[in-house]
């Protein structure tokens, strides 16, 4: 108990220092007026509301879904910057910086299987988000638009999760992508032009790889990032989260 | 303006909890559109801390699958070796499937276009915002378009041989045929089915066929896309 006392001593005059006050211009986030200014004073939480409704927080109402999609959009970042570090973009270099992950750098193998894992896992939370949305909903007057980027989040993330899978340069990369960008040469018209635009020629090869790094490490991403930035903010702006009055 | 008045005054009571201020509210025109759900919380520390419960329950689980389940990694991709079957990522395999049964242009761009497009479009529909059941009215003209296209459905199917739609179609169907023949039933299961609105019942056909598709084509596809028993 003594210990505690102290630390909250220490935080305490840690908190009266001209640095920290510098920082966090308000006070001790004891009052609702300083827990709001905690929140719309902060450039990260300024997207979330000051206030929500009690029943919107409750497990059942959203199994925390979005907020996992986002996490797992985090964790995708965090793990992908540190995979482009051991990877070069080309054929085949870019498979045999694989087998370098798998057996020269260190933890190589568990950042290769966190970063595949948490993609799968975005793309399942994706679609169980949408789906738990409908179902309660989420999507009626006044949050219709806000359905529509999170229709075009979802479309993201799906393309997102596409492009990445090409890049280990491996039969199972290699071949999936070739099943996919064969669909799209049977749109009319419009479908040869298109496939060449994003395989940067007839065939799946260099020029591909690097299109689909590009894709997938900055396109995609910025898009994304803009996409979950509107999707917040206008959770606050439409006026909180669906609940309902019945039950639960 | 005391005998013209079509305004009422209000004045909020507590003080800490809104800010004072003065609100007119014409008659007829309510400003008070919705009923506020219940009490209120500060996100300041409340949806904070939950949140960052979520991260850190999440970023365990994940770890934990890391150190235990590897990343598939298969020999260097070889154009002039095609593996039999050529499977595309776990999510695109409800489409591949639907590629075995119908021409390209129909699966490949048709059908994924229109459920794009009938999902940008769902909140556009306000036909029943209240969620009014399927069968409130017992409507039997309602009944003579569900039977109709669900038949429609069933023989466009069957015509294409795709029994792994035409499975799902026909048990989500039928199911939406329960509660209308049987309203008054007591089990839980059925009254839950009652209450359905048909938005509803369109979303969980989608969903069922989706599964059946994805689950099929992961599982139960073998060489030149035959049907094949993952346990064999």
């Amino acid at each position: 108990m003594a210990t505690t006392a102290w630390t909250h001593q220490r935080l305490e005059q840690l908190r009266q220092t001209r640095v920290w006050r510098s920082i966090f211009r308000r006070g001790p986030a004891r009052t609702n007026r300083t827990r709001s200014l905690a929140v719309f004073g902060n450039l990260g939480l300024h997207v979330l509301p000051v206030k929500v409704r009690e029943k919107s927080l409750r497990v059942r109402a959203t199994y925390y879904l979005g907020s996992i999609s986002f996490f797992l959009f985090v964790v995708l970042t965090i793990t992908g910057i540190l995979l482009m570090l051991y990877y070069h973009p080309a054929v085949p270099d870019a498979y045999r910086d694989m087998k370098d992950l798998v057996y020269v750098v260190s933890n190589g193998v568990f950042l290769r299987n966190l970063h595949r894992l948490a993609a799968q896992a975005m793309v399942a939370a994706v679609f169980w988000h949408m789906f738990h949305v409908f179902y309660r909903g989420g999507y009626k007057p006044p949050h219709e638009f806000n359905w529509v980027i999170g229709v075009g989040l979802l479309m993201v993330t799906l393309f997102l999760s596409y492009t990445g899978y090409l890049l280990p340069w491996d039969q199972l990369a290699f071949w999936a992508i070739t099943v996919g960008t064969n669909i799209i040469s049977y749109v009319p018209v419009l479908g040869r032009p298109i496939r060449f635009l994003l395989l940067g020629g007839h065939i799946i090869g260099q020029n591909a790889l690097l299109r689909f790094y590009v894709l997938h490490c900055v396109i995609l991403p910025l898009a994304a990032v803009v996409l979950i930035a509107m999707h917040f903010w206008r959770i606050q702006k439409d006026g909180g989260l669906t609940v309902r009055d019945d039950h639960d | 303006m005391t005998e013209n008045k079509n305004f009422e005054v209000g004045l909020s009571s507590d003080a800490l909890r809104q800010p004072r201020r003065v609100v007119f509210i014409t008659r007829n025109t309510s400003a008070k559109v919705k009923e506020e759900v219940g009490p209120q919380l500060m996100s300041f520390p409340h949806v904070i801390l939950r949140e960052t419960i979520a991260f850190q329950l999440l970023t365990i689980v994940l770890v934990v699958l890391a150190l235990f389940w590897d990343a598939p990694l298969e020999q260097l991709a070889n154009p002039l070796l095609t593996p039999n079957p050529a499977k595309a990522p776990w999510y695109f395999l409800g489409l591949q499937e639907l590629l075995h049964y119908f021409p390209p242009l129909v699966a490949g761009v048709l059908l994924p276009t229109l459920v794009v497009l009938a999902l940008i479009v769902i909140p556009y529909f306000d036909v029943n915002v209240e969620g009014e059941p399927l069968w409130a009215h017992r409507s039997r003209r309602r009944l003579q378009i569900y039977v109709g296209a669900f038949a429609v459905l069933f023989v466009l199917f069957a015509i294409y041989g795709a029994w792994t739609v035409l499975a799902p179609t026909a048990l989500v169907g039928g199911l939406g045929l329960v509660p209308y023949f049987n309203p008054t039933s007591n089990s839980r299961f059925q009254k839950f089915l009652g209450s359905r609105s048909m938005s509803w019942w369109v979303m969980t056909w989608f969903i069922a066929v989706a599964l059946t598709l994805t689950a099929v084509g992961t599982f139960f596809r073998g060489p030149g896309w035959s049907w094949v028993w993952p346990w064999r």
